[in-house]
């Protein structure tokens, strides 16, 4: 009897919903121009740039607007003495965020995302740097005490190391915990099953 | 030589949670004392961490906004607004005036109740019974407002990306009015019970001092910024959703102390009331939702958006990359950042402020852990 139905149940469903879905949905897509695969940016020019381009010339490589937002791509070593020219000298004296975002395609994968704020000005801007991996950025502590669980987090999460924090340790995962969750090729069921065995008697956490 | 015994020990280490009342959550605060006097402190986190920036990247924009109602579960409005405007900021679209005026509502009527819990265990971990049971009786008729709205009262998704999904109730306008009327003579009562009190002066003066400069060394925001006597809220600073139409006014305080956040969140609660006031009375007529596409793809690009929610400042980095679901997205939590700040605090201090302290900071750990 399994035999008979078997192959009346594989074959009565896929004509009839299956093609019937997918079609009208292609059909609408193609409509509307593409849009770029790239961020469209403008170029920033203000009394902020004229100053960072005559201290750090070519270590920064970009200044850009996007969306009304400001940001300015910097080489990873200058990253941190940008970051205490803006506190000092620019009054860019809140350190808002400090992340991380993955690239696994490129050659150096982690772009670093400082995001601060001036009270004096009302200003926000990004200052971002991309790393290699197994590269370690210097540590932002040095100038703001903001970073310190900031970059914590960006460890835990991306597994960059920053180089001189003064507690370079986990903060939202355990401490044995294998693997950095937030890379791309870190799944989104995956955990560390022999932590969880070991510290939670049970198989798996899923 | 005699053996050293346990009372000769000068530093004293102990926990202090994660299961403990007045650490509002599962906060270990591994405390190294003195006698009476606090060493250091350190900070376990991460009890309540779910992973909610890699949620984010596997769900639609769509999918994910009811989760950024679990981070501030106290605050979920607030949550779901910055993530709104977040998303819209990378859409380039903006919610129509009437949806921005019952978005301010609904938030400035959260604010109040998130300072309405903090005020009740606040003073519950100081010893106060009383307040908490007036504080719930007032929340809980904010809680209906929301109930009535979105059929929800604590995760509430109030706000869809582009405007809102449901229409104000018949009778709304009427409703928030009431509260408000009924509700300012509370906040006296409040302080009737509290601000003169002996003992409860005496608990909060000159504690946990946190001055101007620590809290932007610390990136610390929200009412323990401007008790430190800085004039900052971000809904004046940057406008966002209309707050420029509405006056109000910004309280500080002078100390930076546990007192003062005390009397700004207090002053707080009344301005909330003020901005709901005018945004009832004159919500505009027309569409409640902007023009959004049924799928959500924002050309590629990154925006960080931030609003003032009650605890600090709360902000969405999204990367997009033209799909369906965010690449990256960062959500920048208020409690967290301000958390840091708590060894600078405690320092020094007594081992009994530091429940003080831990209150008047107003951490929510599911934000903190996320």
């Amino acid at each position: 009897m399994a035999d008979e139905q078997n192959p009346e149940g594989s074959a009565a469903p896929p004509p009839a919903p299956k093609p019937a879905a997918p079609k009208p949905a292609a059909a609408a897509h193609p409509a509307p121009p593409k849009p770029p695969a790239v961020m469209v940016t403008t170029p920033w020019e203000s009394d902020i740039t004229e100053a960072l381009k005559e201290r750090f010339g070519a270590d920064i490589t970009e200044f850009s607007t996007y969306l009304g937002q400001n940001f300015l791509v910097a080489k990873p070593d200058a990253a941190i003495p940008i970051l205490e020219t803006l506190k000092l000298e620019l009054d860019f004296d809140y350190l808002v965020d400090v992340t991380a975002v993955d690239y696994p395609k490129r050659a150096e994968r982690f772009e670093v995302v400082y995001i601060l704020y001036s009270f004096a000005r009302n200003e926000r801007m990004r200052v971002k740097t991309t790393i290699a991996d197994g590269y370690s950025p210097a540590t932002a502590v040095t100038v703001h005490l903001a970073a310190n669980w900031l970059e914590r987090e960006v460890f835990d999460m991306f597994g960059i190391q920053f180089a001189g924090h003064p507690d370079m340790r986990r903060i939202l995962l355990p401490e044995e915990w294998q693997g950095y969750p937030l890379r791309k090729e870190y799944g989104i069921l995956q955990q560390d099953d022999a932590w969880v065995r070991e510290n939670m008697g049970i198989e798996s956490g899923q | 030589m005699p053996e050293a015994t346990f009372l000769d020990a000068t530093e004293l280490v102990i926990n202090m949670g994660p299961q403990h009342p007045s650490t509002h959550g599962v906060l270990r605060v591994i405390l190294k004392l003195d006698g009476e006097k606090v060493n250091g402190t350190e900070c376990v986190i991460g009890y309540l961490h779910r992973g909610v920036e890699k949620i984010g990247e596997n769900r639609t924009y769509q999918q994910f906004a009811p989760y950024v109602d679990r981070m501030d579960y106290v605050a979920a409005v607030s949550n779901g607004l910055g993530y709104c405007l977040a998303v819209e900021k990378l859409l380039n679209v903006e919610a129509p005036a009437r949806a921005q005026a019952v978005r301010v509502i609904l938030t400035e009527l959260n604010r109040i109740a998130s300072h309405l819990l903090w005020l009740g265990t606040h003073a519950l971990d100081i010893g106060a019974i009383t307040p908490v049971f007036y504080c719930l009786r007032e929340r809980e008729e904010v809680l209906k407002i929301f109930e009535n709205y979105c059929g929800a009262r604590l995760t509430t998704h109030a706000f869809r990306i582009g405007g809102l999904q449901y229409e104000t109730y018949d009778g709304f306008e009427e409703e928030v009015k009431k509260f408000c009327d009924w509700f300012i003579p509370k906040v006296d009562e409040y302080e009737e019970l509290l601000t003169h009190n002996r003992i409860w002066v005496g608990r909060l003066k000159g504690v946990g001092v946190l001055s101007a400069d620590e809290c932007k060394e610390y990136g610390v925001t929200g009412p323990v910024l401007r008790a430190a006597g800085v004039q900052w809220d971000l809904r004046k600073a940057q406008p966002y959703s209309g707050y420029e139409q509405y006056e109000f006014d910004v309280p500080t305080g002078e100390n930076g102390d546990t007192y003062d956040r005390y009397t700004v969140r207090m002053e707080e609660m009344r301005q909330s009331t003020r901005i709901i006031r005018q945004a009832v009375d004159r919500i505009p007529s027309g569409p409640i939702m902007g023009k959004v596409p049924k799928v959500v793809k924002p050309p590629v690009g990154e925006a960080y958006v931030s609003i003032e929610a009650p605890k600090g400042e709360l902000g969405y980095f999204i990367v997009s990359d033209n799909s369906t679901q965010p690449y990256r997205l960062r959500v920048r939590p208020p409690s967290f950042v301000n958390l840091q700040a708590l060894d600078c605090m405690v320092r020094g201090g007594l081992v009994a402020d530091v429940v003080a302290i831990i209150g008047t900071l107003d951490i929510v750990l599911g934000e903190v852990d996320r």
